[in-house]
């Protein structure tokens, strides 16, 4: 019985994620639908595949509010390549990859180093490379990408639509870092107690670098679906990105503290907020109730993670 | 002792304080004449810090009777002891840093006008305070920008502004310069010719013999003695505070294991706080580093363990030179640390015992970064037996076990990583008599198997037990060096209380 509230407790989001969807399937009769349940795929799969590089980042107890402007960044840079440049789709999806993930690792070098809050670092860098991402086109947005390029955004193998693909197997690489490498042992030790970790041989700040070089790299990613799928290179394309982002994997019970969560659960909570979305849109809720009920969900989120901790704290004192 | 108890300020009848399995006092009574400075001494652990903050409030005694000017008490509250005029000066200051002097003086007792604060008159009272003291502090000044010396008279002020009549101060000299001290001298006896009684801890003999009227005496949480000063001397004091006889705890090792090879050699080293320091640990050695808390010892640690980095002076390790800059370096070359502070340094409390055991060596023993699962688990398992871990799995949380097998993994860690030089902080603190006991087989183990440790330990009893050779430091300068034949109790005391003499 012990087990099984346990197993309960461990997964309530993925019961919370089930209730909800069986509550939007029972009242709108367009949900349960091959062609909806694959458009809340495509939907996620931005977020989704920038979420990866964010858990381990809030895994160590940090923050990356840089991803939304890393996303607008790639945008431009790649359309710029392909577009103005005229080269071809793959040197703009590398020199895109390359990029996001240096700057991930500039705002990595800065916290490690400088001993900077990651809010203070990731919040300037948002801002440089939101102007930066301006600066290069001018403002102007940019369109009209070769076809090979539009299929990371639009393509389909099989029935599915690639960015699923691409988000599932980014979500696999993402697990097998956390769960198989002793990377992710490093990210558990060190959002657990960087001290401890470092006198246990963890080399703390090259971890700190490689963990915002990662979210970086997936923002980059991600950056990347939604050029290809938008056909056109916004500046401001990834604005506000961050939020979603951090909302699916607080929501997935990563805490905010560091040192536990799971990937598997960030999935799910990927999964809510694309559904929500969906849903509501479905049942013709406004925009700006959604943006309520998103705030809601996210303090729900958080709270009962700091009332898990604080009831551990005292459970401690007591003993 | 009761019979002319309204010469007392405050007394103490029959304390003792249990913490679960361990007595920190045990039936403690003390009586602070009004006026008098009362040194309290003891080793660390002896029970003082306990013992103080019985009377503040800050815990609350198991069993006994506090009484302060007649009035008894069964435990206190930091509210009410305030109120009875008792007043606490850590060795931590309560002070707010970009507040003004006089702002703290008033902290949370703030003078008003209607609902305003009135800054004219509380920088008045303040420095009419402050003139009293004969201490010559701008009340308008931020108190981060004063010397530690000064911030400490702000925190007298501010006792003796809430009409303190009692002011208990622990070990108020450590962190002052001798000059600094001198002045702290002079307030304190200004204080007791104003009839203000004062509790005065400190490790260090010279002032206590400078200062106090009488002197208690702690040990093991159990009262030993009360001295009249004048009656009294160092080598007596000391007596009384080491007191005992070793006991029987501390098993015997083959004294054969000790090979003339040396692993680990320091040579003038400074660097964190500590000079010119320079000695050699051999294979199969134990070498205790005494002194008092803040002597300079776990700094040394860091330096050796390359937390820090040291600023002169050479690290051989088996002949030769090394310098790391980290501890991953440190522990590469061989070296491994059982720090001090179990919970916040050592252990990793949220990750399993297999998990805290591999830490050091997964990027050995995994391919491509990928962790090899079964080398993982063998060796969590291998080591969980050789020094048997109390668990029903190595896939238990480390924050469940307890202090003695937090403490058994944290050295698991370090044999999984085949460290040959083992520093060990403090290695028993906070561990029960029993648990102890296998700590120090278990350092015999070591040391029998060819490793070496440098352990670092406050306590006397555990130093002289367990150390084939014991350095002393005093205020990070080395004072002294015994062999086994010569260690005594008196000695390594004297020489950790030494003042620099430069």
């Amino acid at each position: 019985m012990k087990k099984v509230t346990d197993l309960l407790k461990s997964r309530a989001i993925w019961v919370f994620l089930i209730l909800m969807i069986i509550f939007f399937t029972v009242v709108s009769e367009n949900f349960f639908t091959s062609r909806n349940l694959l458009n809340i795929g495509r939907q996620v799969a931005i977020y989704g595949i920038a979420s990866i590089g964010m858990t381990y980042v809030i895994l160590l107890g940090g923050i990356d509010l840089a991803t939304g402007s890393i996303i607008s960044l790639v945008n431009i840079i790649a359309a710029y390549i392909m577009v103005n440049m005229g080269l071809s789709p793959v040197i703009a999806v590398i020199a895109s990859l390359v990029a996001s993930t240096l700057i991930g690792l500039l705002n990595g070098v800065i916290i490690a180093e400088v001993r900077m809050p990651a809010l203070i670092v990731t919040f300037a860098s948002q801002t440089i490379f939101a102007g930066l991402a301006f600066i290069i086109c001018g403002g102007v947005p940019i369109s009209r990408f070769p076809d090979s390029f539009l299929f990371l955004g639009q393509g389909y193998v099989g029935p599915i639509p690639f960015p699923i693909i691409l988000m599932v197997l980014c979500f696999a690489i993402g697990a097998f870092i956390l769960d198989k490498t002793y990377f992710g042992r490093y990210f558990y030790a060190l959002g657990g107690n960087e001290e401890a970790a470092e006198l246990s041989g963890i080399r703390v700040k090259r971890i700190k670098y490689l963990v915002y070089a990662l979210s970086g790299f997936f923002a980059g990613i991600a950056g990347l679906v939604m050029l290809a799928r938008a056909n056109t290179g916004q500046p401001n394309g990834g604005e506000g990105y961050e939020f979603d982002v951090i909302t699916c994997v607080v929501l997935g019970g990563v805490s905010v503290n560091g040192g536990s969560g799971k990937m598997s659960n960030v999935v799910a909570g990927v999964l809510i907020i694309g559904i929500l979305s969906n849903g509501m849109v479905l049942m013709n809720i406004s925009s700006y109730t959604q943006m309520i009920v998103k705030g809601v969900i996210l303090l729900l989120a958080v709270g009962s993670d700091c009332i898990q901790q604080m009831r551990l704290t005292q459970a401690k004192k007591a003993a | 002792m009761n019979n002319r108890s309204e010469d007392n300020i405050l007394e103490l009848r029959h304390i003792s304080k249990y913490y679960p399995g361990v007595t920190a006092l045990n039936d403690v009574s003390l009586s602070v004449r009004r006026g008098e400075i009362h040194a309290l001494v003891g080793e660390n652990g002896a029970g003082k810090s306990t013992l103080i903050k019985t009377c503040s409030g800050a815990i609350e005694p198991s069993k006994g009777e506090i009484v302060i000017n007649g009035k008894s008490f069964s435990k206190m509250t930091p509210k009410v002891s305030e109120a009875n005029g008792i007043g606490v000066i850590y060795q931590e200051f309560n002070l707010v840093g970009d507040l003004s002097v006089a702002e703290n003086i008033f902290l949370g007792r703030a003078i008003r006008k209607g609902i305003v604060v009135d800054q004219k008159a509380m920088e008045r009272e303040s420095k009419k305070i402050l003139d009293s003291l004969n201490i010559n502090i701008n009340p308008k000044a931020l108190v981060k920008t004063l010397t530690v010396g000064y911030q400490q008279m702000v925190e007298i002020a501010k006792a003796i502004s809430q009409d303190a009549q009692l002011l208990i101060m622990d070990e108020p000299s450590a962190p002052l310069t001798n000059a600094e001290v001198e002045s702290m001298f002079a307030v304190v006896d200004l204080l007791k010719s104003k009839g203000i009684s004062i509790i005065y801890i400190s490790h260090r003999l010279e002032e206590i013999f400078r200062l106090s009227d009488r002197i208690t005496v702690l040990r093991d949480g159990q009262y030993v003695t009360t001295l009249n000063t004048n009656e009294t001397n160092q080598d007596e004091l000391v007596k009384y505070m080491v007191g005992r006889q070793l006991t029987e705890i501390y098993p015997a090792r083959d004294p054969k294991c000790i090979k003339d090879e040396v692993i680990f050699e320091a040579k003038n080293v400074s660097g964190n706080g500590d000079k010119n320091i320079s000695f050699k640990i051999h294979k199969g050695e134990v070498v205790g580093f005494g002194g008092l808390v803040g002597a300079g010892r776990t700094e040394f640690a860091e330096l050796m363990f390359g937390v820090v980095p040291k600023t002169a002076g050479q690290f051989f390790f088996k002949g030769k030179e090394i310098n790391p800059k980290s501890a991953h370096e440190a522990i590469e070359i061989g070296i491994g640390l059982v720090p001090e502070d179990r919970k916040a340094k050592g252990a990793l409390l949220g990750l399993t015992i297999r998990e805290n055991i591999n830490m050091p060596v997964y990027h050995h023993d995994s391919r491509m970064t990928v962790i090899n699962n079964k080398t993982e688990k063998e060796n969590a398992q291998r080591y969980r037996e050789e020094i048997s871990i109390k668990t029903p799995s190595i896939e238990q949380l480390v924050k469940n076990l307890s202090g003695g097998n937090q403490q058994k993994v944290i050295l698991a860690k370090w044999l999984a990583a085949d460290s040959e030089l083992l520093i060990f902080d403090e290695p028993t603190r906070g561990i029960d008599v029993g648990a102890k006991q296998e700590i120090y087989t278990l350092i015999n183990t070591l040391v029998e198997g060819g490793k070496s440790v440098m352990m670092i330990s406050s306590e006397m009893q555990e130093l002289m037990g367990m150390s084939d050779r014991i350095i002393v430091l005093a205020e990070g300068h080395m004072t002294g060096e015994l062999n086994r034949e010569e260690f005594d109790q008196e000695q390594i005391m004297k020489m950790a209380s030494k003042e620099r003499e430069d």
